[in-house]
């Protein structure tokens, strides 16, 4: 499925692998049209538990192996513009409010997109999650010309609160660059990949369109989180 | 990572025994443990490159095993440690990992910080 035209994408998200099962699809197509598209990843999930038992990894080294993975994902992607922010897994929501909001700004400055992704606030469950889609929402809310904001939602109330999702891409024709992505983040994803390898093969449709459909929420700004910041 | 051997490891926490380091200590259950299971009471702490100073370390029982450090005002003491590795840089790691793989537990010793 071809999507809509944009200027520039910029993607938001606090975790490697974040990106992968929800998003990558999306990542791989605007890249295969032509649209730049940036990625930042304020962490490189250092505080991650899949560890192994026997331990594959240490608390110590496992920020270098998420990173590599990382870099591996944005290659099956065909993504070249990847930023690490260099803020450290678990610890964004206690970051200065304000400091975040300009972290985005400044990328949003720089890159003029015409459309954003990250998460849902309220609605995206980790603590990493909600202060990240707390950020962009505020950065993009001072904003004169606002892009279009497309948040992914999945908390266990979303339908409740959001409904359907607005926006669904049927990424069928990038299955193998989301399947890459989702791989190369192995060390988080082995056990959840080889259940759904498992699924797949027996032709559960449930887990086909959970891996070829990417759905998104546009925000909606008449409903905002907050009254102001 | 290996599984702990109570002599080894004794020998390791009595070296760092009397010396300033640096702490790494955490309890988790995952940020989506509410997520998976809405009743789940989900706690944990955190606390990274404090300086310590213990007088006495211990490694007690079998496995999980418990680790104490007596420091002379206080206590440091960490529950469930299954591994253990001193790393390339000298530093004392510890953790106890659940029949899953992820990691519940980490308590780690340093003479040099650890990163950010």
């Amino acid at each position: 499925m071809a999507l809509p035209e944009e200027r520039h994408v910029l993607v938001v998200f606090p975790h490697p692998d974040d990106e992968a099962f929800g998003v990558s699809g999306t990542i791989s197509t605007y890249i295969k049209q032509g649209t730049p598209v940036t990625y930042a990843c304020l962490t490189l999930g250092e505080m991650g538990r899949n560890l192994g038992n026997p331990p594959f990894a240490t608390r110590e080294s496992l920020p270098e192996i998420r990173k590599k993975e990382l870099q591996a994902s944005a290659e099956a992607m065909g993504l070249t513009d990847l930023r690490m922010m260099g803020l450290r897994d678990k610890t964004v929501e206690f970051e200065e409010d304000e400091k975040m909001v300009g972290m985005m700004a400044e990328l949003i400055t720089e890159l003029n997109p015409s459309l954003i992704i990250t998460f849902y606030p309220n609605l995206s469950v980790h603590p990493d999650h909600e202060a990240t889609a707390r950020a962009v929402v505020r950065a993009v809310r001072r904003m004169k010309d606002r892009p279009k904001l497309h948040c992914v939602a999945f908390a266990n109330n979303t339908l409740e609160v959001l409904g359907a999702p607005d926006i669904v891409h049927d990424m069928s024709a990038v299955r193998d660059q989301k399947m890459g992505a989702m791989k190369a983040h192995i060390s988080q994803t082995a056990w959840m990949l080889e259940e759904m390898e498992h699924k797949l093969a027996q032709g559960d449709m449930d887990t086909e369109n959970w891996l070829t459909q990417e759905r998104f929420y546009a925000y909606r700004w008449d409903q905002d989180f907050e009254e102001t910041f | 990572m290996e599984l702990v051997e109570v002599k080894k490891l004794q020998v390791q926490l009595d070296a760092f025994a009397g010396k300033d380091v640096y702490l790494h200590l955490e309890t988790t259950n995952g940020s989506y443990a509410t997520h998976f299971n809405e009743g789940f009471f989900n706690a944990g702490a955190f606390i990274r490159n404090v300086v310590i100073n213990y007088e006495l370390g211990k490694v007690v029982g079998e496995s999980p095993h418990r680790v104490g450090l007596k420091l002379p005002h206080g206590w440091v003491y960490a529950q469930g440690i299954t591994h253990y590795e001193m790393d390339e840089q000298g530093r004392l790691l510890l953790a106890g990992h659940d029949g899953s793989g992820k990691l519940a537990v980490a308590l780690e010793i340093s003479e040099t910080p650890f990163s950010y």
